[in-house]
């Protein structure tokens, strides 16, 4: 416990460097990807929530990010700018999704459960795609940066990143918080053991329906911040590709530890980026990666981390 | 009034009758065990009373009220808690921790998101005393799923004993122990005679005729006979069924 | 109007009969193996473009196809020799990441030897017309023969599982898992025949496509997922169920798109009902499996999920 609050505190050091560190290399770009790796590493974090934790792999975690990120473009065209309401709107939005579609998803396990999220996002996928009035296939692009306080202040790539960090930061501690309480144990005793919570008393689906949504509710966070990251959306933020990768996120960070999956988004992100300066071709290198990594280790890319990192669970 | 009272209970999987109009009552305070040659339904009863499996019809009466239509977690609420023939804890828990989150079902709710719940003194302080009981309380810190087999029977009855049953369903709860590890469990159920009332389904007979008060004996999914142990043990259609001897 | 109508039905059993044939090899591993194989549209994917280059290298499109069955199917044996294989005692999680990881790869692959623009494969002349239904309704024949060899395949497959050992084998495999090995049956061989075969009939439909829709490297994906909807629709493991479960959603979704907006014109003002439409038909599939699945977990056919 105290390895992973050291690990916290270095990862969240590290990340509020990038600003100083960009000004004296004299190299904005790395705000900006700095920015985009605080997302992904939201909406992994709200996905470890449920993955780690509850034991529903989702599939369809991208459907959330593209809500949030939607909320932001249609309020905005509304007229609202405000970040507070559009998170607002977003985590509404992200959860009544998710209170609906947790419903009958949670009615299955297994390859069901990963089957159905990935179709459900997929629907939401096509539900954007058919909007025409906010681009549609083609997506749109913001005329701004939402506005915080009546403010343009997040305008500034840097005051930017740090609003995203401490909004991940804050997420962080709430997910920590969740996990270690009366609910949280809960959580982790269903993902253990069904039937024998069953026995002791608790109905899991109820409480897996709540994690469900909470998850859903963080990853759409992930959603505005990404929005207003690269002033664009689309539909091609609820990709099912996303979805992947922000499991691979997960795993990557090693599975059910929360800042393993901060960690996890730094690291595909990073490699991505890497991979991109040397070819074009990157998600073949990356693909191959995975593929690799999954099968050299006896008990998963989860394990090898483990391994590597010496760390429990 | 009997606490439990079951009452033309049938369940069939195809053309097998498991259940077959089976009537039992298990009256307040005593051990009532269940006994029976193998494939005699005696697990199958324990998942209708429990309500892991759905009888077919008739009824299930607990405690006056009618439960066979309640789903399994209603039932615990209702002090109707059960152990596993095969082993079922939360092997990733420490042993304290899947006593306490049996404790933690029992008291208020558990939709509370952000109180560290490993700190709540409620909790742990019953998860204590119910280990206490079982003789685990040196354990309390071990993973679950590391501990002995003979270990994990007795952290199972501890859990079962944390949701405070007003009736205890035992489903073998010797199953694969060994000597000592037997000895120890049969002394905790012995500990609990006459506080918790207890249906015991077990092949150790030897355990049975020392605890019971009363002895079911199930055969093709109805019980044939009902009594203390000693009338129980001479009665001639049971040694002619179940103990195989000639009447 | 009824003439429209019997075009679409026909679109749409069309669209079912390609589901089908992809959706019949992923249900087997699904169910029997207990394995979740997402690499399996890029495999459709793949026939597609195999059938375009083969067609053009031998001059005709029926050679081509005699190429591409036997070098998908070999396809589907390497890499159930080198990934899948080592994957089946693995947690789903595993599972999903390592076949994600081959989507990306082959997707990736698809492109640099292809190149990422659309293709097109000449349809084969004998095929090529279109002949009248009713009155002056016609049909293209083409479409009419994928029809005809999706039924044909359908058949030969109900008769492969209903009648022959192995069939029985698969049957049993696929309800009640454990049982096959405890007949004493060689698993390995069995699963990389399941693979192999069902990677042939994705292949197969992808073949089929090639001439008449686009062949790019986003085409496996939409229909993967379609395959998924089909299979939870139709229940894990049953042929039946995805025999039934293609059908219904290439009904419903070729249906939904062309008369939604008109249906919907009765109750709505044109503008609304032509906005909604397009909205809701895409996504009526979906709802269509919320709805099974609301009242049948297991979908269908499927024995318990």
């Amino acid at each position: 416990m105290r390895g992973r609050a050291l690990a916290a505190t270095l990862i969240f050091a590290a990340f509020a460097a990038v600003p100083p560190l960009a000004y004296w290399a004299n190299d904005p770009y790395l705000i900006v990807i700095a920015s985009r790796i605080v997302a992904f590493a939201i909406a992994a974090l709200a996905l470890d929530l449920i993955l780690g934790y509850g034991g529903m792999v989702s599939f369809g975690h991208a459907a959330f990010v593209g809500i949030g990120a939607y909320s932001v473009a249609i309020l905005g065209q509304a007229g609202i700018t405000d970040l507070m309401l559009q998170l607002l709107a977003a985590i509404v939005a992200a959860s009544a999704f998710a209170l609906v579609t947790g419903a009958i998803s949670l009615r299955t396990r297994g390859v069901y459960f990963i089957m159905i999220t990935l179709a459900f996002a997929q629907m939401a996928y096509f539900f954007f795609v058919s909007l025409s009035a906010y681009g549609g296939d083609d997506g749109m692009t913001l005329s701004s940066r939402s506005t915080l306080f009546g403010s343009d202040m997040l305008r500034d790539d840097g005051i930017f990143f740090y609003v995203s960090l401490g909004l991940l930061g804050a997420l962080f501690l709430i997910a920590t918080r969740i996990v270690g309480s009366r609910f949280g144990r809960v959580l982790r005793g269903s993902r253990e053991n069904a039937l024998r919570m069953n026995a002791i008393g608790f109905s899991p689906f109820r409480y897996q329906l709540v994690a469900y949504v909470i998850s859903g509710a963080m990853a759409s966070v992930a959603g505005v911040v990404l929005a207003n990251q690269t002033k664009f959306v689309s539909p091609a933020f609820m990709n099912w590709h996303v979805s992947g990768e922000l499991i691979v996120m997960v795993v990557l960070g090693g599975v059910g530890n929360l800042i393993g999956a901060v960690f996890g988004a730094v690291v595909a992100l990073v490699l991505q980026e890497f991979l991109g300066a040397f070819t074009d071709h990157w998600q073949l290198w990356f693909g191959l990666i995975l593929v690799g990594v999954t099968l050299a280790s006896r008990d998963g890319v989860g394990g090898l981390v483990r391994r590597l990192t010496g760390g429990k669970r | 009034m009997s606490l439990l009272v079951v009452d033309k209970l049938c369940k069939r999987y195809g053309a097998l009758k498991v259940t077959d109009d089976l009537a039992l009552s298990v009256e307040p305070g005593e051990l009532h065990a269940i006994i029976g040659p193998n494939g005699a339904g005696k697990s199958t009863l324990i998942a209708q009373l429990s309500g892991e499996a759905r009888c077919d019809s008739g009824s299930i009466r607990f405690d006056g009220e009618e439960i066979s239509g309640l789903p399994m977690h209603r039932r615990v609420a209702r002090g109707l808690s059960r152990s596993f023939q095969i082993t079922s804890i939360l092997p990733g828990f420490t042993v304290l921790e899947n006593v306490a989150t049996a404790v933690q079902a029992r008291e208020g709710s558990s939709f509370s998101f952000l109180g560290r719940v490993a700190d709540e003194s409620a909790l742990n302080d019953q998860a204590v005393t119910a280990l206490g009981r079982v003789g685990l309380t040196d354990r309390a810190g071990t993973i679950a799923g590391s501990l002995s087999h003979g270990e994990k029977r007795q952290l199972e009855l501890a859990i079962a004993l944390a949701t405070k049953p007003r009736l205890l369903l035992l489903d073998e709860p010797l199953a694969g122990t060994s000597g000592g590890e037997a000895e120890r469990l049969v002394e905790v159920m012995r500990s609990l005679k006459g506080e918790v009332t207890t249906v015991l389904i077990e092949h150790d007979m030897d355990a049975v005729f020392r605890l019971a008060d009363r002895v079911s004996v199930l055969v093709y999914g109805r019980i044939i006979a009902t009594g203390s142990p000693d009338v129980v043990r001479a009665d001639p259609q049971v040694r002619a069924a179940y103990l195989g001897e000639e009447a | 109007m009824t003439n429209l109508f019997l075009l679409q039905l026909l679109n749409g059993v069309q669209l079912g009969i390609l589901l089908f044939l992809i959706a019949a090899g992923l249900t087997l591993v699904f169910g029997i193996m207990d394995f979740v194989n997402l690499a399996h549209g890029v495999i459709y994917m793949v026939g597609a473009y195999l059938l375009v280059s083969f067609a053009r290298m031998t001059g005709g499109y029926w050679t081509g196809l005699a190429l591409t069955l036997p070098t998908v199917l070999i396809l589907g044996l390497a890499l159930e020799l080198l990934v899948f294989r080592h994957l089946y005692d693995r947690s789903h999680l595993d599972q999903v990441l390592a076949t994600f990881g081959l989507v990306m790869v082959v997707t990736e692959a698809v492109q640099i030897i292809w190149g990422a623009a659309p293709l097109t494969a000449a349809m084969p002349e004998a095929l090529s017309g279109s002949i009248p239904l009713i009155g002056p309704l016609r049909y293209p024949v083409f479409r009419l023969a994928i029809i005809a060899a999706g039924l044909l395949t359908g058949l030969g497959l109900w008769y492969i599982i209903t009648r022959t050992r192995i069939g029985m084998r698969l049957r049993a495999g696929a309800t009640h898992r454990g049982i096959v090995s405890a007949l004493g049956v060689d698993i390995g061989k069995l699963f990389s025949l399941i693979f192999a075969f069902g990677a042939m009939l994705a292949g197969f439909a992808g073949a089929l496509v090639a001439p008449i829709l686009s062949v790019d490297p986003g085409m496996g994906e939409s229909v993967l997922i379609l395959a998924f909807v089909v299979i939870v629709i139709g229940g894990i493991g049953s042929i039946k169920g995805a025999f039934a479960g293609a059908l219904l959603v290439g009904i419903v979704d070729t249906l939904g798109r062309s008369f939604g907006p008109i249906v919907l014109r009765a109750v709505l003002e044109p503008a609304a009902a032509g906005q909604a439409g397009r909205v809701l038909a895409p996504m009526l599939v979906y709802i269509l499996m919320a709805m099974v699945l609301a009242v049948r977990p297991a979908g269908l056919f499927g024995a318990k999920a």
